[in-house]
């Protein structure tokens, strides 16, 4: 698998927030073999140290970043932290949030495809978080963007996919297209449901981290996006009306009155 | 002259954006910087003139999800 060009071996990206300490976010990084985790940037005073204590520890961990715009309502705001990002992470990936709805943080998905225009042309390379919405992801891909990342549910909310018919007509539309479900899963099975629809990878981070052992959990996912992927490559079985026995019946002893 | 960082009034004797971090603890740190809500590369800030009531937001690492 492979996001603007960079292959990866795991396809479970993970956020770095929220979590009991510096130490477990470490440990669950290292458990779940991600090796792109997400970041951000936040206001830091000049007596502050928290920012380079953050930024040692991720480095140390040698993991690529993935900054966010998280936070941003408007395209000027998303566009302006995407530069600041840029300098900060050295990294032209940038997970572009533009929230349109503050009590799903639904992405408003107009701003979305401006800004991913703007910083596409700027040279970024654009993860955008969006919706299963399929002409929202043909004016991404024509705005430049070369993953797509449609929510699972709302951000935090552990609900799972709420749309499994809407993701998969979204993986049969760009079959060549990363598709990276992000955000709404709370337990491993839901990242498996996502990767045997094909989907290419999964990013999570409050699942993980607000779990009572984040270490284990991430584990867990880790094996279960695993275990999607390799079902997914083995094509699964359409699910089907009537019962099909799977015994064979020929040859089976004549016993009745 | 009175500035505005990260929202808070502060006093600087300082002519630029790179002279007036230094004066507020953040030299050699890892940081970002817009002024009045434009982007301000680490390049520019020696040459970035500051005037009264410019708004400075200074940025840092932090965890995101």
């Amino acid at each position: 698998m492979s996001f603007y060009g960079v292959e990866l071996g795991s396809r479970l990206l993970l956020g770095t927030a929220r979590y009991p300490s510096p130490a477990v976010l470490a440990e669950a990084i290292k458990a779940s073999e991600a090796e792109v985790v997400t970041v951000s940037l936040r206001r830091e005073s000049g007596s502050e140290r928290a920012g380079q204590s953050f930024w040692s520890l991720v480095r140390a961990l040698g993991v690529r970043v993935l900054p966010n715009t998280a936070g941003c309502h408007s395209v000027k705001e998303a566009v302006t932290t995407a530069h600041m990002a840029r300098e900060l992470f050295d990294t032209t990936w940038i997970k572009l949030e533009v929230i349109g709805e503050s009590d799903t943080l639904q992405p408003d998905v107009f701003g979305l495809v401006e800004a991913a225009r703007i910083l596409s042309e700027d040279g970024f390379e654009v993860f955008p978080y969006t919706t299963e919405d399929l002409v929202v992801a043909d004016r991404l891909v024509e705005a430049g963007c070369r993953v797509l990342m449609p929510w699972g549910a709302p951000i935090g909310s552990a609900r799972g996919l709420n749309n499994v018919y809407g993701l998969k007509s979204l993986r049969a539309h760009f079959p060549d297209i990363p598709l990276v479900v992000d955000a709404g899963l709370g337990v491993p099975s839901h990242a498996a449901a996502a990767m045997e629809m094909g989907y290419d990878a999964v990013l999570l981070n409050t699942a993980v981290a607000e779990a009572g052992d984040p270490v284990a959990m991430a584990r867990a996912f880790a094996l279960a996006v695993e275990a999607g992927r390799t079902a997914f490559l083995a094509q699964p079985l359409e699910p089907r009306d009537m019962a099909a026995p799977s015994t064979p019946v020929i040859g089976k002893a004549a016993l009745g009155d | 002259m009175r500035i505005f960082l990260n929202d808070e009034v502060r006093e600087v004797d300082a002519g630029t954006l790179a002279a007036a971090l230094d004066a507020m603890g953040f030299g050699g740190r890892k940081i970002a910087t817009a002024i009045n809500g434009r982007f301000v590369a680490a390049t520019a800030r020696p040459g970035t003139k500051l005037t009264e009531g410019d708004r400075i937001e200074v940025v840092a690492p932090m965890q995101g999800g």
